[in-house]
């Protein structure tokens, strides 16, 4: 009798492919977000330069002089925060997803050149990738944002060369594992060129362990680019991104805790999204990069 | 073992080299002119012209590039504009305060976080263990600096039970410790719980368990000491992320350690200050992560003969 009624639960566990559930949840987290980033700022006017004195400071719930519902109340200048946080969600979401591509777009020719051509090339390259990571965590980045000055394509040009590496070893590593097998000897043999055995051999073996990383790592660009903004470094006040906000509340903590409270835990849930979703996709394509 | 020494100390002075040229061609090839982002936009010319006469700057690339690795092994990094002073002797000054707080943030990490990841190995899969899970991705996606200014907010000034700023006395380190070791913590735990899952079916636990050892003694002396090895790799190679994240972490909790003069002296637009400490921690980092290999042969005998990377 019990072995029936456990039979669905065991069932449930083991039927499809691992991850289903959270791939759905996290990708549907991620989509409200892009909607909000894309959508928002056009329901909800925000307007970086506008004061609105009387409205100063007013605490989650509250009521405008005007009469308006503040949900998440507003900042020192008297703007709403829900449309700050929403315009912050398009620089932020905006400086990610760019970061993202530029740094998987070096990282995968990088890869695929130091992988599929080996020898010297090679070596020039994964050394390059040694001495970049002889910089601890965002220490380059800081060091390159410093020089350039803050502004949003600096932010993006930033992260994209701090962000390569992993992507190079990844895709490198599976070039290596994948240029050596029968079937792209039989291309080869055919009188296949280099370009063609890339694009049809080498490319597609790579997407999966890509899709994985570059999940997993658009957490960690936008956490980046908080931090950067934190310290000043990352977007102008004029288009405040998630970081900048939280920094413009740091002084106000006492007073007012929601200025910086609800923009990080708005990032934390979305970062929270993605590094569920690079879980579960590595679970489901590629089970042995888990612990990178 | 002595030619792998040899050979890993240079690879070592190697990627330092590549690390000291990177700084160089951020500060001198990227921006244009230094002269003219030290001064600002609004300087005259011949105040530009003057300063970059006397950092050496209208001479050829390559022949800076000569001074400033000889400088660099000297260890000049030039006067600091805002202190005055030696700049690599301004962030050496600050330096014991930072590794105070970066030894602290890993005591509290690698404590906290093998005990968590035993607590989740021990019963894989119960609601312990996925709580700590929830647990460590949720402090792995919250961004450090936003953690510490809720620690301040909750501890500081709504419980008032840990001073917010300053350096004085053990209660000041603790929250500064704490979220610096937040991200580091999520690390270990994970590396614990899925080293221990991995050597959990190993024959010679089994041994171990067979002789009616308890499962205390399975776990510490003798599963702990191969599930920690990829803890040790993480240590060293988390240890560079630890004194990445010192700039952002005393600049949230005003700590006066080197992170947070490089903080400043960025605003202040104090290049030297920033290239001594930024050299500075990239040469700890490669030093620590020396360390850490040559540390991985004692732990793990199995390292010593295969020394061929």
């Amino acid at each position: 009798m019990t072995a029936t009624l456990d039979a669905p639960r065991v069932r449930l566990r083991t039927k499809g492919k691992p991850g289903g559930v959270r791939i759905v949840g996290s990708l549907a987290v991620v989509c409200c977000y892009a909607l909000c980033a894309v959508f928002g700022p056009m329901l909800f006017r925000f307007d970086p330069v506008a004061v609105d004195t009387r409205n100063r400071l007013l605490a989650p719930m509250s009521h405008t002089s005007a009469g308006d519902l503040v949900l998440f109340g507003t900042d020192q200048v008297g703007q709403d925060l829900l449309a700050k946080m929403m315009q912050g969600a398009r620089v932020s979401m905006t400086i990610g997803i760019s970061a993202l591509l530029l740094s998987g777009l070096i990282g995968l020719v990088f890869g695929v050149l130091a992988g599929y051509f080996g020898g010297p090339l090679d070596s020039l390259l994964m050394r390059l990738a040694d001495i970049q990571l002889a910089f601890p965590g965002i220490l380059l980045a800081i060091l390159i944002a410093a020089v350039l000055g803050p502004s949003v394509t600096n932010v993006i040009v930033v992260l994209s060369v701090s962000g390569w590496v992993t992507f190079a070893r990844v895709v490198r590593g599976q070039v290596l594992a994948t240029k050596r097998r029968e079937y792209v000897d039989a291309t080869r043999t055919l009188g296949a060129r280099h370009w063609h055995i890339v694009r049809t051999c080498i490319l597609p073996a790579c997407r999966a362990p890509f899709l994985v990383i570059a999940a997993l790592h658009i957490g960690d660009v936008i956490l980046a680019e908080a931090a950067l903004s934190f310290l000043g470094l990352g977007t102008p006040v004029t288009t405040p991104s998630w970081g900048t906000t939280i920094a413009s509340g740091r002084d106000l903590l006492g007073t007012a805790w929601w200025i910086s409270a609800l923009p990080g835990i708005g990032l934390a849930v979305l970062v929270v999204a993605f590094g569920v979703l690079g879980d579960a996709l590595r679970d489901r394509f590629d089970p042995k990069l888990a612990g990178r | 073992m002595l030619a792998y020494l040899v050979r890993r100390l240079a690879y070592s002075v190697f990627v330092l080299w590549g690390a000291v040229t990177i700084v160089f061609v951020v500060l001198r090839v990227v921006p244009g002119d230094p002269a003219l982002v030290i001064l600002g936009p609004d300087a005259d010319r011949a105040q530009v012209a003057q300063l970059r006469h006397s950092m050496g700057l209208d001479q050829s690339l390559p022949v800076q590039y000569g001074h400033y690795l000889l400088d660099v092994a000297q260890l000049h990094f030039g006067t600091s504009v805002r202190l005055g002073g030696d700049a690599m002797g301004q962030i050496l000054l600050r330096l014991p305060a930072t590794a105070e707080l970066a030894l602290a943030a890993v005591v509290f990490a690698v404590t906290v976080g093998i005990g968590l990841g035993v607590a989740a190995a021990a019963r894989p899969n119960s609601w312990l263990d996925r709580l700590i899970s929830v647990f460590t991705l949720v402090i792995q996606s919250t961004p450090t600096f936003w953690a510490g200014l809720v620690l301040l907010l909750v501890f500081a000034r709504q419980l008032r039970v840990l001073p917010s700023e300053g350096a004085h006395g053990w209660q000041n380190v603790v929250l500064p410790a704490v979220t610096l070791g937040l991200g580091f913590l999520a690390m270990v735990t994970r590396l614990t719980r899925s080293g221990l899952l991995e050597i959990s079916h190993e024959p010679y636990l089994s041994t171990v368990r067979a002789k009616g050892l308890s499962e205390r003694v399975v776990i510490f002396p003798h599963a702990m000491r191969n599930a920690l090895i990829p803890v040790v790799t993480v240590i060293g190679l988390y240890l560079g992320s630890v004194l990445g994240g010192t700039v952002v972490i005393e600049t949230v909790f005003s700590w006066p350690g080197a992170g947070r003069l490089i903080a400043d002296s960025i605003s202040y637009r104090d290049y030297n200050v920033v290239q001594a400490g930024v050299i500075l921690i990239a040469a700890l980092f490669v030093v620590v992560n020396l360390v850490v290999d040559l540390l991985y042969g004692l732990i793990d005998p199995r390292v010593r003969l295969g020394g061929d990377r």
